[in-house]
């Protein structure tokens, strides 16, 4: 493509000196320790307050559980998460946003079947604005009439636009396969019940689930801990209830079967979406199971994305997660591949399953997957924002900063054959199920590998 | 904001280093951004620049393919590469023990990456996967990024698509491969950013041992990429099969991102006063008041500011139901520029612009990633990566004059309009 003189490949690829031996790793510093706090306000409300200067920032996460069998809850909970911040008695939506924007502020509110979730950040110098306006939406947001009806149209559009993504229809495909019709599984309403939801009932929604007690408030950033907790305690103590916030029912195990296949007309991809029961991370073998995780595909260089993605090339991305609900915790394997290879993408994720059961980690692996761990704690906890994030997630399990600081120490005592007994207790082939959602002409391959059906 | 510590130099071969030591966390983040992006692939091989970042992981002299991401992922890293229309970046964040790794692993792949035809094989099939995942296979894929600048631009290089089409990818060669390594990647086109825990003297010295011996090449002329204001307005249509809602896209061009910055600047805080929050105007009137547009965007460059050397594109996107007509949209577009245009916003607008950039700044410098490729980005395309640090007073020093200024520079005589339209069929 150039006509300019240039080198060959091969010539490119050597130098007189030949290969060079890869550095050691120097000395590693620890992290500064944490000054925090971890306390309950007069209203019931936990609060976690870390100190961390990094920048002159707070970052603020909320989570309210919020969940409901009702099965219009979830039309009346996006609408409510859509209108939070749309204005109080002393604020109108454009004086919310005012407001922030001189402090360099942001709120946002965002619901899923199990929680309303508020995150925000603010110059540290700010931070009495963002509580102020944080306390007057969460005291008496008022889901104004117009405002109600306006948000609504805008999220019937909303719905119908996420409902064409292959990655929202995969997941609402799974959720019903693992857990039927668990409130779980509402993770986005239907555009006509949200159509029905009335302001009245949004109102009352607020009234009775907005609720401090049972929930939890993380703040990280360039605070004085004691001094943050106590404006705290000034801007959100009067907001109040006897009743507790309400957590989700406790969610099916889910156990191994079939696959289901999806068809989607025109798809050129094939999305799978597997799942198997886990356990959670106050389990004593979560440490070794996070480990055994990584080692599948939990990161790039995993047995399943070397495999399916830069030995095969049938896919960009595949990855295994564990994901947290209350009380539990599952596994679970995404993809997306080339809809000519879905059959093929199927036999070597059932090869890796098994493989990693019967051929578990070894000491190299261990040893990468470890490493991994710890040193992804410490760079993604470094920003406010990355380590506020990972408190709440924390938080909705019951726990704080200081299993954040002791991981690193259970995970560097986790033994190879730890390792491979979580592989083999959850990572067996016969515990998982799930969905493949695809051109319904690949049905005819897959189904020739046994266990799916449509 | 103050500058933080920056050291810069440039080694023999002509490689030029930046050094940002921090010692707040004990992580440190090193990138290598080279001057090429997809502006400057050539006609036959879109998509090339693309492809090429992914070759960079697949091996080189030293490391075996795969051994990359192993010896990152090991040291308890993670990595990452990108290409933009004027620079392709690389980076890893790391514990600080592993920074020689991380300078050893650059050093060896700019040295002597191994290009391989068995590596080149299996990278164009997992692009085109990547093209699938975010293009084809989903509603509004490249938008606007592939779509528009066909509409907005005439020459080869500003208005192709970046990602590639199949049939360009299928045809690269290793030879191609290896013409556009010696071509654009000497060390003499690049930037190496080093931020985070070390100290100056032992970053400037494994800098010098692993990077010193790299070979120094020849640079290629950069080529410029200017080409004339559209005449008229350019109108652009797109069916798409898997979008639920019509889209609408309008590009205009705008001021020299680096020889006019305090012209551009008074884009990005337009951008703002527009669309940034819900106290802003077209937020304020097309969605709240007047509900004819689902979302609406405005902002300077396809993938953000501080992307791409002249030409940039200004651009508006917004979503709108099936009952309103693109002309609507329009219209309101063009009213709320007039008046902008006649009638300067208010201090207090501008006020507001200038805290949330102070407070977006302080979270770019707090996550370490954006950090090293802020400096690394600013080090190439200014010379000066301590610039980053004096935006928010160069944007605090716009007036409203100036944005009245650039509200009238976006003429619908001289701009894109590109139509998205469910095409349906899929479901």
């Amino acid at each position: 493509m150039s006509v300019q003189e240039h080198r060959s490949a091969e010539e490119i690829g050597r130098t007189e000196l030949g290969p060079r031996p890869l550095p050691p790793l120097g000395e590693q510093r620890a992290a500064i320790g944490l000054s925090h706090v971890d306390t309950t306000l007069t209203n019931g409300l936990r609060v976690v307050v870390v100190k961390q200067s990094t920048v002159p920032m707070v970052e603020l996460r909320l989570r309210i559980p919020f969940a409901d069998t009702d099965l219009m809850h979830a039309a009346k909970a996006e609408v409510l998460a859509s209108t939070f911040f749309s204005g109080t008695a002393r604020r109108d939506r454009v004086a919310i946003d005012t407001d922030l924007a001189l402090v360099g502020g942001e709120l946002d509110a965002s619901v899923d079947p199990e929680r309303l979730s508020i995150g925000g950040n603010a110059l540290a110098s700010g931070l009495d604005t963002l509580l102020d306006v944080l306390s007057d939406a969460l005291r008496g947001a008022s889901y104004a009439d117009e405002e109600v009806g306006r948000e609504k149209g805008r999220l019937v559009e909303r719905i119908a636009m996420a409902k064409s993504q292959p990655s929202v229809i995969a997941r609402q495909a799974l959720q019903k396969h693992r857990y039927g019709d668990h409130p779980a599984t509402r993770e986005m309403p239907e555009a006509e019940d949200v159509a029905k939801v009335t302001p009245e009932e949004v109102r009352a929604l607020h009234q009775g689930f907005v609720l401090p007690r049972g929930s939890v408030l993380v703040l990280v950033g360039d605070v004085e801990t004691d001094e943050a907790v106590a404006k705290l305690e000034s801007a959100l103590g009067g907001w109040k209830s006897d009743r507790t916030a309400t957590e989700l029912p406790e969610l099916p195990v889910v156990s191994g079967g079939d696959l289901l296949f999806v068809p989607r007309t025109g798809a050129v991809q094939s999305q799978f979406r597997l799942s198997a029961q886990a356990i959670t991370r106050t389990d004593p073998r979560y440490p070794a199971l996070q480990l055994a995780n990584l080692a599948f595909g939990g990161f790039f260089s995993s047995r399943l994305v070397e495999n399916v993605r830069e030995d095969k090339g049938y896919t960009y991305h595949a990855r295994s997660y564990l994901e947290f609900t209350p009380g539990g915790a599952t596994l679970l394997i995404d993809t997306d591949t080339a809809s000519e290879v879905t059959a093929n993408a199927l036999l070597e994720i059932r090869y890796e399953l098994a493989r990693i059961v019967l051929t578990p980690p070894s000491e190299t692996e261990v040893d990468t997957v470890r490493q991994y761990a710890i040193g992804q704690l410490l760079t993604a906890t470094a920003s406010q924002g990355g380590l506020a994030s990972q408190l709440i997630g924390l938080a909705s399990q019951g726990l704080g900063v200081e299993w954040l600081v002791e991981y690193p120490g259970r995970l560097k005592a986790v033994t190879a054959e730890e390792i491979a007994a979580a592989a083999r207790d959850f990572f067996a082939p016969v515990n998982w199920t799930g969905v493949i959602v695809g051109d319904s002409a690949q049905f005819g391959n897959v189904r020739l590998l046994g266990d799916v059906k449509q | 904001m103050a500058a933080p510590d920056l050291h810069t130099f440039t080694l023999p071969n002509g490689l030029r280093v930046v050094l940002a030591p921090d010692t707040t966390s004990p992580v440190v983040g090193v990138s290598v951004h080279y001057d090429v992006g997809f502006r400057s692939e050539p006609e036959g091989r879109t998509g090339f620049a693309h492809l090429f970042e992914h070759l960079m992981f697949q091996g080189s002299e030293s490391l075996e393919k795969l051994a990359h991401f192993r010896h990152v992922q090991s040291s308890g890293g993670t990595f990452n590469g990108s290409t933009h229309p004027d620079y392709t970046d690389y980076f890893e964040v790391l514990p600080s023990a592993a920074l020689e790794r991380a300078l050893f692993l650059e050093a060896d792949r700019m040295r002597a990456p191994k290009l391989t035809e068995e590596n080149l094989r299996n990278q164009i099939d997992v692009v085109k996967e990547e093209i699938r995942l975010n293009v084809l296979n989903r509603p509004y894929g490249g938008f606007p990024w592939i779509l528009l600048p066909p509409v907005l631009y005439q020459t080869f290089p500003n208005a192709h698509n970046g990602y590639g089409d199949f049939t360009d990818l299928e045809q690269a060669s290793l030879d191609d491969c290896a013409a556009f390594f010696d071509t654009y990647y000497a060390p003499s086109n690049a930037v190496l950013t080093v931020a985070g825990d070390f100290t100056v003297e032992q970053a400037r010295d494994l800098v010098e041992k692993h990077f010193g011996d790299v070979p120094a090449r020849e640079t290629a002329a950069r080529p410029s990429f200017a080409e004339p204001r559209p005449q008229g307005e350019l109108r652009g249509e797109h069916q798409d099969a898997h979008a639920p809602l019509p889209a609408l896209a309008v590009g205009y061009r705008m001021p020299d991102p680096i020889n006019e910055l305090d012209a551009y600047l008074a884009h990005l805080v337009l951008a703002s006063v527009l669309t940034e929050g819900d106290g802003s105007r077209l937020q304020q009137r097309m969605v709240h008041k007047e509900a004819m547009v689902t979302d609406i965007n405005a902002g300077a460059g396809l993938f953000g500011p501080f992307e791409a050397r002249d030409p940039d594109t200004f651009s508006v996107t917004a979503m709108y139901s099936p009952e309103v007509t693109v002309d609507r949209v329009l219209g309101a577009l063009d009213e709320e520029l007039e008046l902008l245009a006649s009638t300067p916003p208010s201090e207090q607008e501008l006020a507001k612009v200038t805290a949330r950039w102070v407070s977006s700044l302080h979270k770019e410098h707090d996550r370490l990633v954006s950090r090293t490729l802020a400096l690394g980005s600013f080090q190439l395309l200014y010379g000066d990566p301590g610039l980053v640090y004096q935006l928010p007073d160069r944007i605090a020093a716009v007036t409203p004059e100036d944005v009245s200024a650039a509200a009238k520079l976006l003429r619908p005589d001289s701009r894109a309009v590109l139509q998205v339209f469910p095409a349906g069929g899929a479901e």
